[in-house]
């Protein structure tokens, strides 16, 4: 099959999921696909910076907390709006990231890893000290902040069909960063950095920018997640085991593809979802998590798509 | 005014000493074998509950039953080197970042189901110390003395046994330690066996100070990062300057602003020398 063609069975079936809750009606498939959704977008933004360019964001959901923060913080005070406030908040993060990455990009391999995990939690423990917005305890939505939307119950409708959209939208950036000559230089840099510059990659600037893309996304999702939520607290939106949860997707997909980034979101949800659930499992999910990373990196690393690839030519063109 | 500032320098000290010897594991590893340990955090607090169930089950002091624990670390260790890490040794970082990071969702996972998360103290009654006026209890006088001596004995190892030669010998160049007939498989995995021994034994000295979770580590371990940040890698003498220093920054400057921005003292600092110079202050370089 030709190639190119991943984002022609990728956006129908992501429509396909979006449009199953409305249809059926169901509020408890909305919640998982809402989560999935989200999943989805994490992971597909993560996998620009780390899947294509090579630098492992360990701390990448300060990204999605300084988004929430920033939109949760637009909406109480001055009543904006989810959308703007939202989209402030995706600008907010990539800003940020944009800055962050003129310094810490300059950093490779596992120092870039720890320096992340650094800059999360420095802005955690800073966001606990700052009392304008909440501190510790954070900030909570008065009811009323609803009403904008026609109640409570359909605000939630909202911000599911809002997150469909992000996630839309992330999946299809994510497919077009990747088969731009951005995206080229990109790869480039992540197989040998030093041979992309002296081909005329701007290095600096490619990672900086990729580094702001990567954070655009989970700022937005962050942003409609804690919009839903109705609070929002400093050890929720910084919590490092959703970093390493979006790593683990990636991986589980497969680094550095768009398929990848969608599938490791889809069947990390539905495991995590079943362990949870499942009684004998319940207490045990972390230790299986633990068991089942350590397989993958261990005889898989190049994940589920990455192997499919790796069997089957045909469908290399699909599934990019 | 002098007694308090006389009590934080202490208190700074004998924290900032089992703080080195929390760190020195995590930059043993690092930088022998180039990985960073994510369960470090996991094994330290491993190391806490030995110190439990030493104290709960067995009336052991944890001073006594800290050396079965270094031993048993060290045999934990090399299993998990070998489980974990030997196939993706030569593999990216992201490989063994995961892989260390796995064991430690397992470790914690297993924890939690076990022990749940409820807090835990053990409570070892040994007295305390009066010096000008500042009063120490006894156990943190001797968590102090003991970090100092296993860190003495980790500079012994290195320095004037065969099997630590031979650490640094497979830390500077792979290669050229096998070529020299080092076997660098069983070199690694005692390397990376030392490196989690160690980190018990600090888990159990910390436990004598302080109550616990099985989730404590993680502390423990973001600390680490700031010290072997602070001190450069693989040098056990930056490790323990590095703890001294963020033991005397938590207590000094405590003394001046709210406990709360402590933590993000420390991590804009790790952050900061990252970026600045990234080999660490005390690197010879």
């Amino acid at each position: 099959m030709e190639r190119g063609k991943t984002l022609f069975w990728l956006i129908p079936f992501l429509v396909f999921i979006v449009a199953l809750p409305p249809v059926t009606g169901s509020v408890t498939l909305r919640e998982g696909i809402f989560l999935i959704l989200m999943y989805v977008t994490l992971a597909s933004s993560l996998n620009v910076i780390m899947g294509y360019t090579g630098y492992v964001s360990f701390g990448h959901i300060v990204f999605y907390g300084i988004g929430g923060y920033i939109s949760f913080y637009l909406m109480l005070r001055d009543g904006m709006h989810l959308i703007p406030a939202m989209i402030l908040g995706g600008i907010g993060a990539a800003l940020a990231a944009f800055a962050l990455g003129e310094a810490v990009l300059r950093l490779r391999g596992a120092f870039f890893a720890i320096a992340t995990i650094g800059v999360n939690e420095a802005v955690k423990a800073l966001v606990n000290n700052l009392n304008f917005i909440g501190g510790a305890e954070g900030l909570f939505f008065n009811f009323s902040v609803y009403k904008a939307y026609g109640g409570a119950a359909r605000a939630i409708w909202f911000s599911y069909y809002t997150m469909a959209a992000v996630t839309l939208i992330t999946v299809v950036a994510s497919y077009l960063i990747k088969m731009s000559k951005f995206g080229l230089g990109l790869r480039a840099i992540r197989e040998d950095e030093d041979a992309a510059i002296i081909l005329g990659v701007n290095a600096k600037r490619y990672k900086s920018l990729a580094y702001a893309a990567s954070a655009f996304f989970p700022g937005m999702a962050g942003a409609v997640f804690f919009f839903k939520a109705g609070n929002i607290e400093p050890h929720d939106a910084f919590h490092l085991i959703k970093s390493i949860e979006m790593i683990f997707m990636v991986m589980l997909g497969g680094y550095g593809n768009v398929a990848g980034a969608f599938t490791g979101a889809l069947v990390y949800e539905r495991l995590k979802g079943f362990l949870l659930v499942n009684p004998l499992f319940k207490n045990l999910h972390m230790a299986i998590s633990g068991v089942v990373l350590l397989l993958i990196v261990l005889f898989m690393p190049q994940g589920i798509i990455g192997f499919i690839r790796e069997k089957s030519k045909k469908l290399r063109g699909v599934l990019e | 005014m002098l007694a308090t500032w006389l009590g934080a320098v202490l208190n700074g000290t004998l924290l900032g000493l089992l703080y080195g010897l929390a760190a020195i594991g995590l930059n043993l590893i690092w930088g022998v074998m180039n990985v960073i340990n994510l369960s470090h955090g996991a094994f330290i607090a491993l190391g806490m509950f030995a110190a439990y169930f030493m104290v709960h089950s067995f009336h052991l002091s944890p001073f006594i039953g800290v050396f079965a624990v270094l031993v048993m670390g060290v045999f934990l260790g090399m299993a998990t080197y070998f489980v974990s890490l030997h196939r993706i040794i030569s593999a990216p970082e992201l490989s063994t970042l995961l892989a260390t990071y796995s064991v430690s969702l397992v470790i914690i996972g297993l924890g939690t189901f076990i022990f749940t998360t409820n807090p835990r103290a053990i409570d070892v009654r040994m007295g305390a110390l009066s010096i000008g006026g500042t009063v120490l209890p006894m156990t943190r006088v001797l968590t102090g003395l003991f970090s100092v001596g296993f860190i003495l004995w980790l500079y012994y190892f290195l320095y004037r046994t065969w099997s630590g030669k031979a650490i640094r010998a497979v830390s500077m160049n792979r290669d050229a330690a096998e070529l020299m007939g080092i076997n660098t498989t069983i070199t690694l995995a005692l390397a990376f066996g030392i490196g989690v021994a160690l980190a018990m034994t600090a888990g159990v000295l910390a436990a004598t100070i302080f109550p616990f979770t099985i989730l404590s580590g993680g502390g423990y371990e973001l600390k680490s990062f700031v010290i072997c940040v602070l001190g450069g890698l693989g040098s056990p003498l930056g490790a323990m300057i590095g703890g001294l220093i963020l033991g005397l920054i938590e207590n000094l400057i405590t003394l001046q602003i709210p406990t709360s921005y402590v933590p993000f003292l420390e991590f804009a600092i790790l952050v900061f020398i990252l970026v600045v110079r990234p080999t660490g202050l005390l690197a010879r370089r």
